[in-house]
């Protein structure tokens, strides 16, 4: 349990000392594996966050799938959101609405939320245990389980995969 | 090749550079907060997005650093707008006339975080 | 051309954080200028990035990510500090 949280920590203090230097001499190496595994285990006990993750084939496929689906649905966003504004009567039909989320864990409920934000129209505006409040510019309607099939599905069940 | 992908990058910088135009034009001409807040940070996380990416393919050599970047505003970007959007709400911003449900009651939300915020 | 590209979209990014200058200045609550400044500092990274290609000096994409990493912190705690939470 302790150790996969060591293991994240570390993995990702790394790959950003690497990131910011983007060269891969040996010493820069050991520098930056020295430095991680210092801090993960100063840290390891008190970030719990990544207790969740799962390390496995089918996640890591799936993380990556979702990044393609991630970035389809934030260029369709853009799109959507600029022809709203280009056109000059500003057509928009705003309200706050809320929706349900099968998911348990706190990391894929952060994913998820981050991700309703960067789609068409919605921004997730505050969240209670399972049921998040989700601002639309265009409100599609105002029942919970239509809502929730319109807005939240589509990355959940990705995500249900990724994280259980 | 090498120019071709030049040619590319210096498309999608313009591209990103649209984008970034189009959301500050959201920005001043939406009627509320929430709907400038939507406006506002997609239009900026696609558009700086795209103009890193396209200074990517331009200068291959710079890609530790721009790659940290584009990570860093796709994690960031939507945690600032929903926190904003959340406090804005909190402190009774008014939502736009043309509003049409606003099913967020604040006393049970919001009050029960923040007791959670003194008990720690 | 590449340059010429690169040149015409910094002078479309600066009219953009005008224009975001403008809510900044004129925004009716304090929350409507939180959101322009982020939009504004989000802007400026992408800008700061062209910069650095036009002097082709990478010790300028630090000062991007120093820049980005500021203006998230700042937003996060102005925003705590709405919600009487800081």
């Amino acid at each position: 349990m302790k150790i996969k949280n060591i293991a994240a920590i570390f993995l990702i203090l790394l790959s950003i000392w690497i990131l910011l230097n983007s060269q891969f001499q040996i010493e820069v190496m050991i520098i930056g594996v020295i430095l991680s595994f210092v801090i993960s285990i100063i840290m390891g006990s008190r970030i719990t966050v990544f207790n969740e993750l799962k390390f496995s084939f089918g996640s890591v496929f799936y993380t990556i799938w979702y990044l393609f689906v991630f970035l389809a649905e934030l260029v369709k966003s853009n799109l959507d959101v600029a022809r709203r504004v280009l056109t000059p009567s500003l057509p928009i039909n705003p309200g706050i609405i809320k929706t349900k989320t099968v998911l348990k864990s706190k990391m894929g409920r952060m994913i998820l939320a981050n991700s309703i934000t960067l789609t068409p129209g919605t921004l997730t505006v505050d969240i209670e245990d399972d049921i998040l409040y989700i601002h639309c510019i265009d409100v599609c309607c105002e029942d919970i389980d239509k809502a929730t099939a319109a807005i939240v599905d589509k990355f959940e069940k990705i995500l249900v995969k990724i994280y259980g | 090749m090498g120019n071709i992908l030049e040619i590319i990058g210096a498309v999608l910088v313009l591209l990103g550079s649209v984008f970034l135009f189009l959301g500050a034009l959201g920005l001043v001409r939406m009627p509320d907060l929430y709907n400038r807040i939507q406006a506002g940070t997609k239009a900026s996380t696609l558009g700086t997005f795209l103009t890193l990416f396209g200074l990517l393919l331009i200068i291959p050599e710079w890609w530790g650093k721009l790659v940290l970047l584009m990570t860093f505003i796709l994690i960031t970007n939507p945690v600032s707008s929903h926190v904003l959007a959340r406090a804005a709400h909190y402190i009774k911003i008014p939502l736009t006339d043309k509003t049409v449900a606003d099913l967020l009651n604040k006393e049970e939300t919001t009050y029960k975080v923040n007791e959670e915020i003194k008990n720690e | 051309m590449v340059n010429t590209l690169l040149f015409i979209s910094a002078i479309i990014i600066l009219l953009a954080i005008l224009l975001t200058f403008y809510r900044f200045i004129k925004g009716p609550t304090a929350p409507d200028r939180l959101v322009a400044f982020d939009v504004m500092t989000v802007s400026s990274l992408a800008l700061i990035g062209l910069i650095a290609k036009f002097s082709s000096r990478i010790i300028y994409l630090d000062v991007a990510i120093v820049y980005g990493l500021l203006s998230f912190l700042g937003v996060i705690i102005v925003s705590r500090y709405f919600e009487r939470g800081l």
